[in-house]
């Protein structure tokens, strides 16, 4: 571990993705997101990297496919409003297969909204903002230093499953800036960019699936032809207009994430041993909600939390055996109510399942959530 | 568990003095979070900073007690202080905060005046105020803090900004 520092989310996020391998950034400045940018520019250039500031959002992230494909583990950073804009090159890279990471400082919106208000609004648009169908692979951490461990499973996941991979930071992890200390290199596991397991005379073609559905096409200029589209395509990359090979396509696709779902559902269980009634929360709430089930349970309610890493894929199973263990599941999000139809669709009429929604720019406070819980306690007691 | 909120106009630099004062108390071993609200405006406008101090980690990032409450505008006085109770102590730059109110432990340091007085420029008002801060709070030691800021100002203002320290700390008995 390195000495204990003050350190932000953001700045936390990007050397993250820095000790990850990342090595190439573009992207547009926009409030919460900037200091991840500005990270980079500085720190990028110390390593050999590039960091690019692009003239719009969406070549922010188009610049950063493009050195993917190069070889370079690449890395952009936004907002709500660049977020969406950014969402036809999110489905070009899950089709393309072409590992990304996409940093999403959630704040207020919709559009412009509250620029520099915390926010957790972008949790479907993460998983669907995109069009067609596609996997996605979203993380959410919850303090500063998970900011960063957070940043090196993005990259590691990006490459590994070759696919664009979401972080959902919020303004109050991206901005708050806390005690840290972060382990050092060799201690870091670095997933390496896949590469070609024949040669053009072995019968390579770019998009053959190896064992685990993932494919090992070759980076640009490294002497292999490759042919890179959105179109439907076959294991050589040109467009086919298969129902069969679509088919297969739309069905690698989700397998090659679905098979890892357990390994990559990441999420915390605290005071659940004896508990009637459980929190979930995620990002900036989950903080407030700890203090908030830890006063609850110095009362003697029997009140547990779990705190959700992975916010997509969904922890169905997690939920699915949580609304078999308690009575009663408690839901605060920054928004106006979406994590919580997951959750209830998981739960099955287990367990009900009470929604606590915050739009109104600021954050929780552990009162608001202690209340609650309260009166979920009062409500299934009955 | 100490819950410090500084409050004034964007520019008087009183994130930065969060920063530092959250820095000294890692510097002691501490846990510590730092964090601020402000709105859209480059300059201008009100802004906040929170800094929470405690032994073991803290989890809901803001303050929920405000024991201690800075404001160097009366602007910032009237938009940070909803949530002051009978217990906090008001501290305020006597000259830009013409109306006080939230508690009656009230100290009154004219802390921008100070520091054109003694060092020429109204730059160094945050420091001041920081080591005023440090005094009421003791949150910190005086040195940890001397040490802490010494690490964040550009170097060539060192020796300033320890006197605006010094000045900050000596205002109050």
């Amino acid at each position: 571990m390195s000495e204990a520092r003050l350190m932000q989310g953001n700045e936390a996020c990007a050397e993250g993705a820095v000790a990850a391998g990342v090595r190439f950034f573009g992207g547009y400045p926009i409030t919460p997101s900037t200091e991840i940018a500005e990270y980079m520019a500085v720190n990028l250039p110390k390593v050999g990297g590039t960091f690019i500031q692009m003239e719009d959002e969406i070549a922010g992230i188009g610049v950063v496919l493009g050195a993917s494909l190069a070889g370079k583990k690449a890395l952009t950073a936004t907002s709500g409003p660049g977020f969406s804009l950014k969402q036809e090159l999110i489905g070009y890279a899950a089709i393309a297969e072409i590992p990304v990471v996409i940093v999403n400082v959630q704040r207020m919106g919709p559009s412009t909204g509250q620029p520099t208000s915390p926010a957790q609004a972008d949790i479907m648009q993460a998983r669907w903002g995109t069009h067609g169908d596609h996997p996605m692979i979203a993380l959410s951490p919850w303090t500063v230093r998970e900011s960063f461990d957070v940043a090196i499973k993005a990259v590691n996941y990006a490459e590994r499953f070759r696919t664009p991979v979401i972080i959902l930071l919020d303004e109050v992890v991206g901005h708050m800036r806390e005690r840290v200390e972060l382990p050092q290199a060799h201690e870091i596991e670095i997933y390496p960019r896949r590469v070609p397991d024949k040669t053009k005379a072995q019968g390579y073609k770019p998009y053959t699936p190896m064992e685990d559905l993932v494919p090992n096409p070759a980076d640009f200029g490294t002497g292999y032809r490759i042919h890179c589209t959105g179109l439907v395509h076959d294991e050589t990359g040109f467009p086919s207009g298969s129902p069969s090979i679509t088919e297969q396509t739309i069905e690698r696709l989700h397998e090659k994430i679905a098979r890892v779902q357990e390994e990559i559902t990441h999420y915390d269980e605290f005071f659940m041993d004896d508990a009637e009634i459980a929190v979930v929360a995620f990002g900036g709430t989950a903080r407030t909600a700890y203090a908030a089930v830890e006063a609850a349970r110095s009362a003697g309610r029997k009140v547990g939390m779990i705190r959700i890493m992975t916010i997509w894929p969904f922890a169905d199973s997690v939920m699915r055996n949580l609304a078999k263990r308690v009575k009663g599941i408690l839901v605060p999000e920054m928004n106006y109510g979406q994590y919580v139809y997951e959750v209830e669709r998981a739960a099955a009429g287990q367990a009900k399942v009470v929604s606590l929604p915050k739009y109104n720019s600021e954050v929780f406070t552990p009162d608001e959530i202690g209340q609650a819980i309260e009166e979920l306690a009062a409500e299934v007691a009955e | 568990m100490k819950e410090i909120r500084l409050s004034g106009s964007g520019g008087q630099g009183l994130i930065t003095a969060g920063i530092i004062l959250a820095e000294a108390a890692i510097m002691e071993g501490k846990q510590a979070i730092q964090s601020q609200s402000y709105g859209p405006e480059a300059r201008g406008g009100s802004s906040k900073a929170e800094v929470l101090i405690d032994d073991k980690f803290i989890y809901h990032p803001k303050v929920v007690n405000p024991q201690i409450f800075l404001a160097m505008t009366q602007q910032a006085m009237d938009k940070y202080s909803h949530d002051l109770t009978p217990d906090s102590i008001v501290i305020v730059d006597e000259d830009l905060v013409p109306r006080p109110h939230g508690s009656q432990h009230m100290i009154k340091v004219p802390i921008t005046r100070l520091s054109v007085e003694h060092l020429g420029r109204d730059l160094f008002a945050n420091i001041i105020a920081l080591g005023l801060l440090v005094k009421v709070t003791g949150a910190v030691s005086f040195e940890t803090i001397q040490k802490a800021v010494a690490k964040r100002v550009p170097p060539a203002t060192v020796a300033k900004n320890m006197e605006a320290l010094r000045i900050g700390y000596e205002s109050v008995q």
